[in-house]
This record gives C-alpha cells, sequence and structure tokens, in this order.
C-alpha cells in the first residue's frame, strides 16, 4: 500500500471526486462554464451524471446541453475562451473527439502560438474511454498520443480519485487547453481515500510515485496504473519490489521524476492501454534511452494494446490490452 | 413523377408485413436474452420503428447498398442480413458475418449490400455517396441508402454529404428515421427549425417528410426516392417519422420520455397495426399470418442455437483483417 492509501480513508469513486470538482469549480469561479451533449439536468445530467445538478444549480447559461454538433461544441468553447471564460467541453467519448479533431488541433493548440501570445484558449477537453464494455472499434480507443505529439495541448487522466479532482482543478486553472481522459469502467470503482478539500490541486506535468520500490520501475496512467499497483502487491509477495510511477499528465511528461526512478532501479516497464506502437509510452521509452544508456540492467519493456482496432468478441477484447496477469509476468521477466 | 405510380398493393402490404413481423420478433427476442442474462451484449432498441425498414426492403435490391448505424440491425434484417450470421455476430462468435470483430455496432454483410454500420454519429451519410459515386462510375442504376437519426442531423457530416450529393447528383437516398429522442435530447429542443426535411430546400433537393410508421406513406415516399435515383435525377431526402419504444440503449433508465407519449405510440404500434388491416382488408388470414410468426421464431431458435455452438474466436485472430496482409506474430 502507498502512503496515500494506507490510512483507513472513506472509499469514494473518480466519477464522485469528478463530480465535486465540477461544484467547487462553479462555486468558485462564474467564468468557469459547460457544454455538451445531454449534460444539462433536463437531459439527465450527462450520460455518467457527473453534471447532474449543475445546471439547476448554476442555471442553464453556463451548463449548456447541445445538439450532437462536436465540432460546433469545440469551436464554441475556444471562442469562450478566447474571450475570458474558462470552458469545459465534454466529449462523451474519446472516439467522438476526432469529430472535432480540426479544432482542438489546428486550433485550441496553435492559437496562442500563431497569434504571437496574444490569444490564448484555456479550455478543458473532458472525455471517456476504455475497454471493457464489449462495445468494439469505435467507442473505446485510448488516443492520448495523438494529442500529446500536438505542441500546445496538455493531456491527462487519473488514476485516483485525489487525482481526479486536483487533476482536473488544475486543467480549468491552466492558461492553456487540456485534454482530460477519464476511464469510464473503473469510474465507480470505490477506492480508499479522502475527497478532496476545494484547494486540493495536482499540478499538471508531475509524476506520483504511488508504490516505492527498488527492483522494477512501472511507469503509467488511467486504469493500468491501478493494475500496476495491484501487480506491484503481488511482486512483493515473490520478493521483488516495483516502483510505480502514475504520470498523471501525459503531455508535458515528468522526466525527472521518470529518470530518478530508472537511474535507481535500472529497469523500467511502461504500461499503457493505448495500442503499443507508436504509443506515449515509446517517447518514454526513447528519452529513457536517450538519458540513461547504459545504466540501465535490462532493455526497457512496453505493455500496450494491440496493433488492431478494439475488437468485440469477449476473449478477443480480453487478450487486447494489459491485465495483471500480463503486468506481473513483465514483472517477474524483467526482475530476473 | 407521378406520385400515383408507386402505390403499396396487397400483396406489397403483405411483405412489408412479413418483413415487420420478422423485425420485431429479433427485437423482442434480443431483448429477452439479454434481460435473461443468457447473452450479453451492448444493445440498440428499434422496436416501434419497424416499418420504415420494412418498406426500404420492398424495394431495394440487393445490389443497392445501404449503409447504417447502432440502432441498425432493423435496417439489416429488412435488407436481407441472414439470421444466423447475425446472431453469431451478436454473441460473438466466429461464424459471425464479421468473425466476432464488429460486434453489434458494426454489423456488415456486402452480399446483401449491408457495406457500412457505424457507432459514430452521421457517419453514415458521407460514406454512402461514394458507394453511389461508385454506381455512377459503374454506368449501374443501383442506388445507395443511408440511415441516421433526427440526432444525427446536427452534424455537419451530414449537411457535407447532402451538398455533394446534390452537386455531383448522386442517387444516394438519405433516410433520417426522426424517432423524437437522441439519447436523452428531444428532437423539438436541439434541432432548429423542427424540421429535418426542409433542410433539403438549401441543398435543392426534394425533402420529404411522411409518417414512417405509415406502409403507404412510406412505400410511396421511399419508392419515388429509389425511381428518382435509379433514373439519375439525383438525391433525396426523407424524414420519416417514428418513435422508438424503448430507451437509448438496453439498460437506459427512459423515464425521460414523457409516459403519455410513450403509451400513445406504443398504443399506436404501426406492426400490429398493419397486422390487424391484413386481416380486415382480407388480404391475409389469421391463420397465415400465426404461421408466419411461428416460423419466425423457430428461425430465430435456429439462429441463436447455431451461434451458441459456433466457436469463440482466439487472441491470435488479431493478426488478421487489420490490412489485407496478417501482422506478424
Ligand atoms: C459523433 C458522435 N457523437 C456522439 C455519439 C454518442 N451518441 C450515440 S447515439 C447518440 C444519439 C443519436 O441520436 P439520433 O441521431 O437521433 O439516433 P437514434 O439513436 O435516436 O436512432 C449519441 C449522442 C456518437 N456515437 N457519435
Amino acid at each position: 500500500m502507498s502512503a496515500v492509501e494506507k490510512a483507513a480513508k472513506p472509499k469514494v469513486t473518480i466519477i464522485e471526486a469528478i463530480s465535486k470538482a465540477y461544484q467547487d469549480a462553479f462555486a468558485e469561479d462564474p467564468k468557469v462554464i459547460t457544454l455538451g451533449e445531454d449534460l444539462a439536468d433536463p437531459e439527465g445530467g450527462g450520460i455518467a451524471k457527473i453534471t447532474k445538478g449543475l445546471s439547476t444549480s448554476f442555471g442553464d447559461d453556463r451548463v449548456r446541453s447541445t445538439p450532437i454538433s462536436e465540432q460546433a461544441i469545440m469551436g464554441a468553447a475556444i471562442g469562450a475562451s478566447l474571450a475570458g471564460y474558462k470552458p469545459i467541453a465534454e466529449i462523451m467519448l474519446m472516439n467522438f473527439t476526432t469529430v472535432a479533431m480540426d479544432m482542438i488541433v489546428n486550433h485550441a493548440a496553435k492559437l496562442r502560438f500563431m497569434s504571437g501570445g496574444q490569444t490564448s484558449v484555456p479550455i478543458v477537453v473532458r472525455t471517456m474511454t476504455g475497454l471493457g464494455f464489449g462495445s468494439g472499434g469505435q467507442h473505446c480507443d485510448y488516443l492520448e498520443a495523438w494529442f500529446a505529439h500536438t505542441p500546445g495541448v496538455k493531456v491527462c487522466t487519473p488514476s485516483t480519485p485525489e487525482d481526479a479532482y486536483g487533476l482536473l482543478r488544475a486543467a480549468i486553472d491552466d492558461p492553456d487547453p487540456v485534454i482530460f481522459i477519464e476511464n469510464m469502467p473503473t469510474y465507480r470503482t470505490p477506492m480508499s481515500f479522502e475527497l478532496p478539500s476545494s484547494g486540493h490541486r495536482v499540478p499538471l506535468g508531475q509524476a506520483a510515485v504511488q508504490r516505492e520500490g527498488s527492483d522494477v520501475t512501472i511507469v503509467t496512467y488511467g486504469r493500468m496504473a491501478m493494475l500496476a499497483r495491484a501487480a506491484a502487491d503481488q511482486a512483493a509477495e515473490a520478493g521483488i519490489s516495483v516502483e510505480v510511477i502514475d504520470l498523471r499528465t501525459i503531455a508535458p511528461w515528468d522526466r525527472d521524476t521518470v529518470l530518478a526512478s530508472a537511474r535507481k532501479t535500472g529497469r523500467v516497464i511502461i504500461v499503457h492501454e493505448a495500442v503499443k506502437q507508436h504509443g506515449a509510452g515509446a517517447e518514454i521509452a526513447a528519452v529513457i534511452g536517450e538519458e540513461l544508456f547504459g545504466a540501465l540492467k535490462k532493455p526497457v519493456k512496453r505493455l500496450g494494446g494491440a496493433y488492431s482496432a478494439v475488437p468485440y468478441s469477449r476473449p478477443l477484447e480480453n487478450a487486447y490490452a494489459p491485465d495483471g496477469d500480463s503486468i506481473l509476468a513483465a514483472i517477474k521477466d524483467i526482475a530476473s | 413523377m407521378a406520385e400515383k405510380q408507386f402505390v403499396a398493393d396487397s400483396a406489397v402490404l403483405r411483405s412489408i408485413y412479413e418483413r415487420a413481423a420478422l423485425l420485431k420478433a429479433n427485437d423482442e427476442r434480443a431483448r429477452k436474452v439479454i434481460l435473461s442474462g443468457q447473452i450479453a451484449m451492448v444493445y440498440y432498441s428499434y422496436r416501434g420503428q419497424e416499418i420504415i425498414p420494412s418498406v426500404m426492403g420492398e424495394v431495394l435490391r440487393d445490389d443497392d447498398t445501404i449503409c447504417t448505424i447502432y440502432r441498425g440491425i432493423h435496417d439489416m434484417l429488412g435488407k436481407g442480413f441472414p439470421l444466423n450470421e447475425l446472431w453469431a455476430e451478436l454473441i460473438g462468435r466466429t461464424t459471425g458475418s464479421c468473425k466476432g470483430k464488429g460486434g453489434p455496432m458494426h454489423l456488415t454483410y456486402p452480399p446483401k449490400g449491408i457495406m457500412v454500420t457505424t457507432g459514430i454519429v452521421g457517419s453514415s451519410a458521407p460514406i454512402a455517396n461514394g458507394l453511389a459515386w461508385a454506381a455512377q462510375l459503374d454506368g449501374s442504376d443501383r442506388v445507395s441508402v443511408c440511415t441516421f437519426g433526427d440526432g444525427a442531423s446536427n452534424i455537419g457530416a451530414v449537411h457535407e454529404a447532402m451538398n455533394l450529393a446534390a452537386v455531383w447528383k448522386l442517387p444516394t437516398i438519405f433516410v433520417c428515421q426522426n424517432n423524437l429522442f437522441a439519447e436523452h435530447t428531444t428532437f423539438e429542443k436541439m434541432t432548429a427549425g423542427k424540421n429535418i426535411a426542409n433542410r433539403a430546400e438549401g441543398y435543392g433537393i426534394p425533402g420529404v417528410r411522411v409518417d414512417g410508421n405509415d406502409p403507404e406513406a412510406m412505400y410511396s415516399a421511399f419508392a419515388e426516392a429509389v425511381a428518382r435515383a435509379r433514373a439519375g435525377e439525383g438525391p433525396t431526402l426523407l424524414e420519416c417519422m417514428t418513435f422508438r419504444f424503448f430507451g437509448h440503449n438496453f439498460g437506459d433508465d427512459d423515464s425521460y420520455i414523457p409516459k403519455e407519449q410513450k403509451a400513445a405510440a406504443m398504443e399506436a404500434d404501426p406492426v400490429p397495426a398493419l397486422r390487424a388491416r391484413l386481416i380486415a382488408d382480407r388480404i391475409a388470414t389469421e391463420e397465415e399470418l400465426a404461421a408466419v410468426e411461428a416460423e419466425i421464431e423457430t428461425r430465430i431458435d435456429g439462429a441463436i442455437e447455431h451461434a451458441l455452438a459456433s466457436p469463440w474466436p482466439e487472441p491470435d485472430d488479431l493478426r488478421f483483417d487489420v490490412f489485407a496482409q496478417e501482422i506478424a506474430a
């Protein structure tokens, strides 16, 4: 157990933390606004009910349901941000960001630079994804590497309720566009954490060492960090001491924390649910190679999604991404 | 073209009913096996919308193509998707039409012209244009149908597609199934103008709002659109008014649908209404229709049995179908 989880803390869920972050941000800053499909109360408060109650409390000027029009949603968020507002644009599922890609990649990411700093786009794009529901090829992709490859947008994703709160609040405060990715299948997993107070922030770009260890470093994020924590506990029983680093922010990522740990253990495994090939792990592995060549005891290992669309059939979906067993096997292999 | 040309005669009405009975029975069975826990899958019920695809199936040929959406099993069955390949795909088995890789939201069956099923709202429309263009290039009079919901009419892609189809005079038929809801959002609230057919005017193409639950009205509107397309006169936008009886997807709490609205729609259930009409007009007897329905149940039983007896795919199958060439292990 890590320091953060040790004490017997109340069980809370990531979804509760995100809802509270909305409540607090809306209460504290009248410039915070939100828009997206079905998110106001007459439409049920969002498919995951995260914004339930928000439009009733803060009014339907600030909390707007939209037509199914992702480009229009993203454009409106960008425009309002240019005029001093702090919009949170909800794109229901990460695959639907593809419909708004021009707005995000050509505009949100670049307006500050192209205007020589005269304009800025302090928006948050909140979006959900993750396999596990048998929804097949168009509803659960992890596309973080696309955004991480786009200078001008920050990308983050939490794996604990505290981080969900702290990262979302930091993303709202941030002067630049942030893609905030949530893993849907673990939304309602109760975890032993406290719901943070309204001052809590997790600075963007700062990783968390969630388990300390000396033999193996795992660099990961999102649902895979949850699996890695459990695998680290199992590995400890087998006498292997694993350090688990949750990046939390994928772009810009915390090189110092990762390199310090890699230098200490000399054995690094990078795990993400996204397709392994050309994934965020490739960048991390390359930097470790550039900086620590010679200090490594084993080649860096990467675990990631298979090179295919997410398949529908249960046994295929189960085999598609890393799981606790494959992470544990990788730990044992690299430690041997 | 005189509208009178496109009248559903008794034989057509009866055939439309037989298709609708299959669609209705298949939806009822799908919900039943999910509810009982026998089969787990994501499922978007189309119950209440059966007449639209039953008419389309009646008018279209096998070589005509269709691009449909996640809520599209009715469209596919109307177009002739075989039950065995359908159910095996729903259950994720290798004998499914997509070898278990696509699943309920991506069912595909080219032998019957069922070319694309998308889970992305609005994306059926632009692709249908390419199929229509190919028909034009081939010198064929086949047509290309895309279906989408009322919510999808607010996606840019649908508008780009209608404009392109108009400019190129493509044989594309845009079939909007307006079931009055997009997830939890009402049509009235999020669709400016409160009329989708009218939008065709902006593109200079015919736009027709039709009662999609009325087999005769639906038949004459759709058959006319198809005839126009086959004759090289270009695209048509049809807004087919209908209603979905259940929530957005299976398990959705549908309490946002006003009770009276739902009750009235179910009261006017178009499938039993057509059945009653066939009997009242002596187009078919009670016994004949009961026999048709019994046979449908038997066919569905057989398809589910076949599916459950079929093998699951193996993880190694992920290396195939990404490209024409397999991915190295
Ligand atoms: C681009 C995109 N945005 C959002 C969604 C999520 N979504 C799936 S179905 C749906 C509602 C669509 O409503 P409508 O077009 O009316 O079709 P219906 O489901 O009523 O048949 C939404 C918002 C999606 N699949 N794709």
